[in-house]
């Protein structure tokens, strides 16, 4: 026998469920009047500090179906860099947003401010970067990815240096489709296959 | 508290698999390829926080929240508590709980829900509350109907109420659902089948506690949480490699 460690285990997931929207944004979900609005509702306020960005589109499952039903998080540095709660953030910037994708056509927006460069814990500097975390029904547990820019510098980044076969990174990549519009969407299984995280 | 360090993480083991084909939809919804491991970074140990202002006075009584108290739900009373603490066992305060749930018949005030149990115009099915200083939250609400689901031939869930937790850092953030205590549906489920672990399973189960009932009012169940906690070492801040 030896000591007791005393630690715990983390309780198990289980899948969001269809109707996540209930629970999380029950205005969206048809039950506006429950709370005064959905949480989550935008990832800033006026006057945040940085270039606004929209970033738009939708989440596939393994046979290229685009899913209704997906619930999504992103959460984020403000324009400089800084996570809301760190010295100097920017107090405009919650950077936390909760979105759904469209009940008819499977579309995502999140529109937000650009994020800066994040020092990670080695000093090395994260590429801007965006948290995501998806639910649905049939995802037993939620799945984090990161949505980087295509048009940033994105060579020293630690995350996607990790990635063994290069033409994944490109699954983590916004591409520009107009001033400030960026185009992102997310494979669950197959070809093209979104890189998750577990992290 | 401190709430410095790395994320612990994740025992994939001790969470459902995610492609399980007696749930069938997690057959084109799970990822084919190994999920990418790291060590957590800033982005995954910092996370939103709520503040009280958040909460209105009646958000954790789904009895009455959704008629802003003007007449009950129909069903069951009961009371649901139970603490959030971390994997170090130290209490998670002041954060958010949100649930969520069918009504006493099994509906869910869903557009998409088509289940032919009527709808309690007292039920809306949502509830949220913080965690006090000790990770102990509390809701009222009525028991949650078992109903149908089109999955295999017949297949039903248990009684459940799903709970949605942050904990203090993105990657703490986890859903999950709470059973009943005697509920003949859970060794049928295919969801609740998801968790291989059976103590990992049993740990969904939430236990009559009738210590913490009412007489004449409400019966209680207890559901205590544990999320992902933080490496406490004084080595944490060396570049790898040093």
């Amino acid at each position: 026998m030896v000591q007791k460690l005393g630690v715990l285990t983390e309780t198990a997931s289980q899948t969001g469920g269809p109707y996540v929207h209930i629970g999380c944004i029950p205005s969206f979900a048809g039950l506006p009047g429950v709370y005064p609005e959905d949480l989550g509702l935008s990832p800033m306020s006026d006057g945040a500090k940085g270039e606004v960005i929209t970033i738009t589109g939708s989440i596939h499952d393994g046979t290229g179906w685009a899913m209704r039903d997906a619930m999504f998080e992103s959460w984020q540095a403000d324009g400089a860099g800084r996570y809301p709660g760190q010295p100097g953030a920017d107090p405009a910037v919650s950077g936390f947003c909760r979105f759904a994708a469209d009940k008819d056509s499977g579309a995502f927006t999140l529109r937000t401010i650009k994020p800066g460069a994040v020092r990670g814990h080695d000093g090395r500097m994260m590429a801007p970067h965006i948290s995501i975390w998806i639910v649905a029904r049939g995802i037993n547990i939620g799945l984090h990815t990161r949505i980087y820019f295509a048009d940033e510098d994105n060579s020293a980044d630690p995350l996607l240096a990790r990635i063994e076969q290069r033409p994944r990174v490109e699954t983590l990549m916004a591409r520009p489709v107009g001033p400030g519009a960026y185009r992102f969407d997310i494979r669950l299984q197959g070809p093209g296959e979104t890189v998750f995280l577990d992290i | 508290m401190t709430e410095t360090g790395r994320l612990i993480p994740r025992r994939r083991d001790a969470h459902p698999v995610p492609y399980d084909p007696d749930y069938k939809t997690t057959m084109t919804r799970s990822p084919n390829l190994p999920l990418l491991s790291m060590e957590s970074t800033p982005s995954e140990e910092t996370g939103p926080r709520f503040g009280h202002g958040l909460i209105g006075a009646l958000d954790n009584n789904l009895i009455v929240n959704f008629s802003k108290g003007a007449a009950p739900a129909i069903g069951e009373r009961i009371r649901v508590h139970g603490r959030v603490v971390d994997e170090n066992a130290r209490p998670v305060p002041h954060t958010l709980v949100e649930v969520w749930q069918a009504n006493a018949g099994g509906r869910y005030r869903h557009v998409r829900d088509t289940y032919f149990a009527p709808l309690d115009p007292n039920f809306g099915g949502c509830g949220r509350t913080l965690t006090d200083e000790n990770g102990y939250y509390e809701f009222l609400t009525i028991r949650p109907g078992a109903y149908p689901w089109p999955n295999r031939g017949n297949d039903w869930r248990p009684m459940h109420i799903h709970f949605s937790l942050f904990g203090h850092s993105f990657g703490q953030r986890l859903i999950t659902q709470a059973y009943f205590e005697g509920d003949p549906l859970i060794a049928r489920c295919p969801i609740a089948a998801t968790v291989k672990d059976r103590g990992q399973l049993d740990q969904l189960v939430a236990p009559l506690d009738m210590a913490a009932s009412r007489p004449m009012d409400y019966l209680a169940y207890r559901f205590d949480i544990v999320l992902r906690g933080r490496r406490q070492t004084m080595f944490e801040n060396k570049p790898e490699g040093m």
